[in-house]
């Protein structure tokens, strides 16, 4: 594993029939690090999150993890319960659609305190309940939203709010890591720029390392130091975020930086 | 300022090249600087000067990383060690930034929703100010650039052309990065403001920052430019 990093993938293949999602995929993530991955529909962009998060197992190829301990794992080949684990404590995943990740029938201070509940970091009783409410009321204020809302059913709340208590419910754990697939898609413009802040907010003053699979490239500007072009399962061109958008050099990126609209 | 004695080069280019391929336009290849060499010391500002197309805006941005340099060093004194920019990684080029190589443009990419204040303290944060000072410090550099106190706990997103374009002047000096390196930073300033910019460089330049960059105003260049880099037009870019 290359010295430092956080997660490093190497050699990622993985073909769906005759269709190659990923060919070849090297990547490295260093702490507090946030790298995007942007590319067209079809490019393999979320087959590649799924693939570093262990949702996905690749055809080909490693991925490896570092624990906070340094203890050096390969994702793939790590039993169920530890992998599952490790989803909720030192990584998270922050989805498009937060009712993927949300347990709806549950309150949102519920929804907030169960990452915290299944790690059983707190003790028994009073206590426990006590510091997990608290916990809760203390994310839902980094998120914007009003803590009187605690014991409301997400349900009663916009989707812009839904995607913030997703955000409370992933960073209450403090992980290292958070993967994020299109986080602001299908939300309205205003609602987007929200969200866009707050997240960059919350990862700079945490450090938190990111994996970010967006089609905007306005987004990747905005939240990565790095970023990731795809085509077809390969990465087409990798560097510095400013000097991938300001300068590409491969025929693919230059289509996709010239095809944005200017506001 | 770090360890930067007056006069030590701070900035060394040597044998730049750097050409664009527009592959949406059949593979056409543009050569814009080929063979370039300067050196920038401690305490000195250099102006750019050529004709417009010269490939001057060109070279202030392969300096700071944003374009990439296909041909030559790009070396900047870093924490005492010469760091070759060209071919340095993407980590290695954003710490170079953070801490070291400033870049002062008019152009302001908005984020949302951080206050105005915010903007500019962070520029002095990431090089290890304390928040309290930062924010002091950022305070003051908006009074100079005639940002008043009502405005600094606003976004920039609705301010005029003029507001942003300063904000971003302030930002970009807050940080008494030992290299800084000018876009363009008076373009469309008023007298009164232009003044402002021209005692900051003096400033910086007095504190020891070596300085590069593109004026295009030639009162301020001739009020600031210790000497001129004259860019010449290559020959096959006709």
């Amino acid at each position: 594993m290359t010295p430092g990093t956080l997660l490093s993938a190497r050699g990622l293949s993985l073909s769906f029939g005759s269709i190659p999602a990923l060919d070849g995929v090297d990547l490295d993530l260093w702490p507090g690090e946030a790298l995007a991955i942007v590319g067209e529909s079809g490019s393999g962009k979320t087959t590649l999150l799924n693939t570093l998060f262990g949702a996905q197992r690749p055809d080909a190829g490693i991925v490896r993890y570092r624990d906070p301990a340094g203890h050096v794992h390969d994702v793939h080949a790590m039993k169920r319960p530890m992998l599952r684990a490790l989803h909720r404590s030192d990584w998270g995943f922050i989805y498009q659609e937060p009712r993927q990740a949300l347990r709806m029938p549950v309150s949102a201070g519920g929804n907030v305190g169960e990452r915290l509940m299944a790690q059983g970091t707190a003790s028994a009783g009073a206590l426990h309940y006590g510091r997990i409410r608290a916990a809760a009321i203390e994310w839902l204020r980094e998120v914007e939203i009003d803590p009187a809302r605690i014991d409301d059913l997400p349900r009663t709340f916009s989707g812009g709010m839904l995607q913030r208590l997703q955000i409370a419910r992933t960073l209450v754990t403090h992980p290292r890591l958070v993967f994020m697939d299109e986080p602001t898609g299908g939300l309205d413009v205003s609602v987007q720029a929200r969200l866009l802040d707050l997240i960059r907010t919350l990862i700079a003053r945490f450090a938190i390392a990111v994996v970010l699979v967006t089609h905007d490239v306005a987004v990747a500007r905005l939240l990565a130091d790095r970023i990731l072009v795809m085509q077809a399962g390969r990465v087409v061109e990798t560097g510095l975020t400013d000097q991938v958008l300001d300068d590409p050099h491969e025929p693919y990126t230059q289509l996709l930086v010239s095809s944005v609209l200017q506001a | 300022m770090r360890g930067a004695a007056s006069g030590e080069v701070m900035l060394a280019v040597r044998g730049l090249g750097k050409s664009f391929t527009l592959h949406l336009q059949g593979g056409l290849r543009i050569p814009v600087l080929a063979g370039v060499g300067l050196e920038l010391r401690a305490g000195e500002c250099v102006m750019l000067a050529g004709p417009s197309g010269v490939g001057k805006s060109t070279l202030v941005r392969s300096l700071y990383g944003n374009y990439r340099a296909e041909e030559g060093e790009i070396l900047v004194r870093h924490d005492g060690a010469w760091v070759d920019l060209a071919s340095a990684d993407p980590r290695t080029v954003l710490d170079v930034r953070r801490r070291t190589l400033g870049y002062v443009s008019q152009f302001l990419r908005v984020v949302p929703r951080v206050p105005t204040l915010e903007i500019v303290a962070e520029a002095l944060a990431l090089r290890g100010t304390a928040a309290e000072e930062a924010r002091e410090r950022a305070r003051a550099l908006l009074l100079r650039l005639n940002i008043p106190a009502r405005l600094h706990l606003l976004p920039p997103a609705t301010f005029s052309g003029g507001e942003r374009q300063r904000v971003n002047l302030a930002r970009g000096f807050a940080g008494d990065h030992p290299i800084l390196l000018l876009d363009e930073p008076t373009a469309s300033l008023d007298a009164e403001n232009c003044a402002v910019v021209i005692d900051l460089v003096r400033e910086a330049k007095a504190r020891g920052a070596a300085i590069l960059g593109i004026i295009h105003d030639e009162d301020a260049r001739a009020a600031i430019a210790d000497r001129l880099f004259p860019l010449t037009p290559l020959q096959d870019a006709a």
